[in-house]
């Protein structure tokens, strides 16, 4: 059964910020779900391979040459929420 | 004659004929929307200015004599999880609420090459993560068969759309039977194409082992010539392929083999359309199709293994949402980290931070082995599965889904019953094959789609299947 702490971390891990309420709902649908997987331990896998890539291709190459970008620069930074002297502003990394 | 009854290739013979104008085959639509849409809510955005004046380039043409390709002119819903360069694209979700794509999907571009009108852009399950489009931060669509009731998701909005004559044509994503499920709720035609048959680029990613665009259509026929339009390889997607030339296919339905999944029959199945599909079946015999009862043993597990392998690809694709590079950002807060809690806590919906969880989960230390490695062993056995039936069959014939459109309401509070409804549909996206959602009966006024699963890449096998459906009345 995942814990509540568990729950915490994840949520910390992917970056999403849970209020208490959410992170108790979120605690008992997640184990309902997982509960569910469990049935996959009724299967022998252990002379499978893993598939992560379901029709087969081979490595896809092209040569190692640099194009122009089909956008200007300018054109992307603009949507950025924050924005400085033609760059991405973020928030200090540290806190103060 | 009423145009927004009419085919691809009808519409395309009057335009041709000078029957009528783009311009007012456009119009047409456009007035159905303003007729209907405030009830079904399947657009999010509609573009009636560029549609006009994409309608009036086609008219242009005509008048000038010029070549016109088969999609010119034709009014088409996109789902809002494509991009069309300078219009917005939500993908359902609050966190892209006011973005506006900066390039054209691939999809896009092969489209505008045909002189395609692009009337809006539909409503989907936010991140096209649902089944019945009430996951939308926008409000839910309805279907058109029983307002009361869902479209099926994750495009639901493409599929009532069809369904309603807002439209001619639609693009859908399916990712685990996005395209199908809301195609047979919606008793419209819907195609999956083959895993890497479509290019993905400038579809916002998903699960992307898994994701793929394909039409939703009034017919087979239509489906197929949409289909022919957005396929091929893409240099902008190296997961894409040139579809192999299938050589000595067989058309003839009368020297084509049909296999029943057994497991596709069991409990869960609601019997008033076990007895539809088994009508359908029935019928397909006596065109002088071969049908024989085939065995898919592992088809139990592709449900659980799908919902772990498609939360993990989710958190890894979703993590991109961080309110730094673009869409919504929240700025409170003291440091870069509270920036990121916030946007994502507050900018995605609830069903997208439960699959962020579940798949944050599966991926992280200690669970990986147990869960996503799991998983992806068991997909091997599911296309093992796949590959021995096939050897012996040309396609399968099946259900889409084990239950009728639902109440609006009725599954959302509880994630996992949600989760079933895709029963039928995962395996196919966890293998990459091509699989066709064919309206075949309804059940008082709630239409039955009938799901055809061919060989990788054999779309036109299945299509053509369908087809010999529609011929022989097109319902049991």
């Amino acid at each position: 059964m995942i814990t509540r702490k568990e729950v915490e971390h994840i949520a910390k891990l992917a970056r999403l910020g849970l209020n208490e309420r959410e992170i108790e709902k979120m605690r008992g649908e997640l184990a309902k779900i997982l509960d569910y997987f469990e049935k996959l331990k009724k299967v022998d896998v252990s002379q499978v391979e893993p598939t992560s890539h379901s029709i087969k291709v081979e490595n896809v190459m092209r040569k190692d040459e640099s194009s122009r970008s089909k956008f200007p620069n300018s054109q992307l930074i603009e949507m950025a929420p924050d924005r400085k002297d033609g760059f991405i502003k973020v928030k200090s990394i540290f806190g103060r | 004659m009423t145009l927004t009854e009419l085919t691809i290739n009808q519409a395309h013979l009057g335009l041709k004929k000078k029957e009528f104008s783009a311009l007012e085959l456009c119009q047409a639509y456009l007035d159905k929307i303003k007729e209907k849409d405030r009830e079904i809510f399947a657009f999010l955005t509609v573009n009636e200015e560029l549609a006009l004046s994409q309608a009036k380039q086609v008219d242009d043409a005509i008048l000038a004599d010029q070549e016109l390709s088969i999609l010119a002119g034709l009014p088409s819903a996109i789902k809002d999880v494509i991009l069309i360069k300078d219009i917005r694209c939500t993908a359902g979700s609050k966190i892209l609420e006011n973005y506006i794509a900066p390039y054209d999907a691939t999809v896009i571009k092969k489209l505008r090459k045909e002189n395609a009108v692009f009337l809006g852009k539909t409503n989907l399950d936010e991140f096209a993560m649902g089944s019945s489009t009430e996951n939308s931060a926008f409000g839910p669509t309805r279907n058109p068969h029983d307002l009361t009731r869902v479209p099926g998701g994750s495009s639901g909005g493409s599929a009532a759309a069809v369904a309603a004559k807002e439209c001619l044509y639609a693009l859908g994503s399916d990712t685990g039977g996005s395209i199908r499920q809301p195609a047979s709720f919606c008793g419209v035609v819907g195609l999956k194409p083959t895993y890497g048959a479509v290019s993905r680029s400038g579809l916002i990613a998903f699960a992307s082992s898994l994701d793929q665009i394909g039409p939703i259509t009034k017919t087979v026929e239509d489906a197929k010539i949409v289909f022919d339009a957005i396929k091929g390889r893409d240099e902008m997607d190296s997961t894409s392929v040139e579809i192999p030339n299938i050589p000595n296919n067989q058309y003839d339905i009368r020297k084509i083999k049909l296999g029943v999944p057994k497991e596709y029959f069991v409990k869960g199945l609601d019997p008033e359309i076990e007895k539809i599909i088994k009508a359908a079946i029935k019928k397909y015999e006596e065109m002088g199709a071969k049908i024989e009862e085939v065995s898919l043993p592992h088809s139990e597990y592709a449900l659980p293994a799908y919902y772990i392998i498609n939360p993990s690809e989710a958190s890894a694709n979703l993590a991109r949402y961080d309110g730094i590079k673009y869409g919504l950002s929240i700025q409170e807060g003291k440091d870069l980290m509270d920036v990121y809690l916030k946007t994502k806590g507050e900018g995605f919906g609830e069903e997208v931070r439960r699959r962020i969880m579940l798949g944050t989960y599966s991926l992280s230390a200690g669970y990986y082995e147990a869960y996503y490695l799991r998983a992806q062993k068991v997909r091997t056995l599911v296309k093992q599965d796949f590959e021995k039936v096939f050897e012996k069959v040309d396609a399968l014939l099946g259900p889409v889904l084990p239950v009728l459109p639902f109440k609006i309401g009725e599954r959302i509070d509880d994630p996992l019953s949600m989760y079933l409804v895709d029963v039928y549909t995962v395996a196919i996206n966890l293998v990459g094959l091509p699989a066709l959602s064919l309206p075949c009966g309804k059940v008082g006024q709630l239409p039955v789609g009938l799901q055809i699963i061919g060989r990788p890449f054999e779309e036109d096998l299945i299509l053509e299947i369908g087809k010999n459906f529609e011929k022989h009345g097109g319902s049991v």
